[in-house]
């Protein structure tokens, strides 16, 4: 089965397919925020990423910072990135992975020059990135070219009954032509059988249940003596019917579909190699966290179940929210994007929710405004394995 | 209209869809089967919340999505609100 639709959208020089139009101005470290926020003050309509980590990171912490920064300019929904750090070697090793998508890069070091003269100089390359991506223009696209994310917060118990599994019906209707990804590797604990069991071949089981183990390490590790009911489930979770992480799972579990299988299991942030299908990603559980690291994997479209309200968006990918609760509906309803609560009155199927869905991806993929992106919700976190030395 | 839903056969608790009042009796609908399930609610349950579909006692294992969802600390009658006052997680302890 695939989705035969078409999206007006960007074909990037690498033949990747974007929705939106971005042109980047990214900060290497955290001391270049300021200077990156002086160009995009200069030139208003790029967009600025600060962020709080990328100095003295080392070992897999640090593969993870470029992996993230290389993947937020390659994401297909930017159409061209200007670096700044705070000295010109790990700036150029940013430029040059971005440059691999043949997009236009250019990266700017703040020693020996400051604040005002790096700004002033990147400032005028940012202002011609702008109008040269202003010109550029949408052409007809296949919707199975639209690489999607998923995941679910501040579940309660309608996310596993209605938005979670018009999310899986969509992912069984896209995944045989089309990418997609999920993740949330703490939030399987209770259903990790069921998620094995969707693996597409021995190896690929291995490999999840690899990075799965790893995390349940870490958790004994760091948990203090406690069985982290302070954290999982939420409060809002708890307020929401949720008992304990098991039915949390379960839920969660729901978007990944009937019948589709996953076939790799990725690093966080890695970039799905492997061609058209469903990839597992090792993430954390924290929506601003694991949406940054999809976009920086090239996810271009992002569906969010949820059930209290959560109210994320990310700068780079559109967050698509989805709730069948019917109290957030009737107060948060300025960030619901797809309502399925007539799911839990009996008056919708979960089909024709999921196709009512794949209409809102469409329009958004066509240009149409998120209410997370209407909202100005652009929360960008880096994950951050351990201390920097 | 139905009050509750069940997602699986083997499920021992269902979620209420509406706001329920202690005493009511309640149409519930189980998802697997489509099969129409009646119960009486013993308190107010919450619109999301579970309700239990069987008498617990502590140590059973409550089951929704037909999986194991967490142990019971505290008895249960059929028709209780079962949370996080009644049932604990087995993992992580």
């Amino acid at each position: 089965m695939a989705i035969n639709r078409k999206v007006m959208a960007y074909r990037r020089e690498n033949g990747r397919v974007g929705v939106r139009n971005h042109v980047v101005i990214l900060p290497v470290d955290d001391i270049s925020n300021a200077c990156v926020e002086k160009v995009a003050a200069m030139v208003p309509g790029t967009l600025p990423l600060p962020h709080a980590y990328g100095r003295l990171q080392f070992g897999e912490d640090l593969e993870l910072h470029f992996r993230t920064m290389i993947g937020t300019g390659a994401n297909p929904n930017v159409a061209a990135v200007v670096v700044i750090g705070i000295e010109p070697g790990w700036t150029q090793r940013i430029v040059d992975g971005i440059k691999k998508t043949g997009k236009p890069v250019e990266g700017f070091a703040i020693e020996r020059r400051g604040d005002l003269q790096t700004a002033t100089d990147a400032a005028r390359v940012a202002q011609k990135f702008l109008q040269d991506a202003s010109e550029i223009q949408r052409t007809q696209c296949d919707f199975k070219d639209l690489y999607i994310s998923v995941k679910c917060g501040e579940s309660d118990t309608t996310t596993g009954l209605s938005s979670c599994p018009t999310v899986g019906n969509v992912l069984d209707k896209h995944c045989d032509a089309g990418l997609a990804s999920f993740g949330e590797t703490s939030e399987l604990t209770g259903g990790e059988h069921i998620v094995k069991s969707k693996a597409a071949n021995k190896e690929v089981e291995q490999k999840f249940t690899a990075m799965f183990d790893d995390y349940q390490k870490l958790v004994f590790e760091q948990k203090a003596g406690t069985d982290l009911s302070e954290s999982q489930p939420t409060k809002g979770n708890i307020i929401g019917g949720l008992t304990t992480i098991e039915e949390k799972a379960l839920g969660n579990i729901e978007k990944l579909g009937k019948r589709t299988k996953f076939i790799d299991a990725l690093q966080p942030a890695e970039a799905p190699a492997k061609g058209p299908g469903l990839y597992f990603m090792d993430t954390s559980s924290a929506a601003a966290e694991a949406v940054t690291l999809w976009a920086a994997s090239g996810a271009v479209v992002h569906l969010f179940p949820t059930g209290q309200g959560n109210v994320i968006g990310n700068p780079i990918e559109p967050v698509i929210k989805i709730s069948g609760n019917p109290i957030t509906i009737a107060t948060m309803k300025e960030h619901i994007d797809h309502d399925v609560s007539a799911i839990l009155r009996g008056e919708k199927t979960i089909d024709q929710a999921g196709d009512e869905l794949i209409e809102i991806i469409t329009r958004t993929a066509n240009g149409r405004l998120t209410c997370a992106e209407a909202l100005g919700h652009r929360e960008f976190v880096m994950t951050k394995l351990y201390r920097s030395a | 209209m139905i009050q509750f839903l069940v997602h699986d056969k083997r499920d021992s608790v269902g979620v209420a869809v509406v706001d329920v009042k202690a005493g009511q009796t309640l149409e519930g609908r189980s998802l697997d089967t489509n099969e129409m399930i009646k119960a009486k609610a013993n308190m107010d349950i919450p619109l999301g919340h579970k309700i239990a579909l069987k008498d617990f006692k502590p140590g059973d294992t409550v089951l929704k999505y037909g999986n194991d969802i967490g142990k019971v600390v505290e008895p249960i009658k059929a028709g209780d609100h079962v949370h996080v006052h009644n049932v604990k997680t087995k993992r992580w302890a």
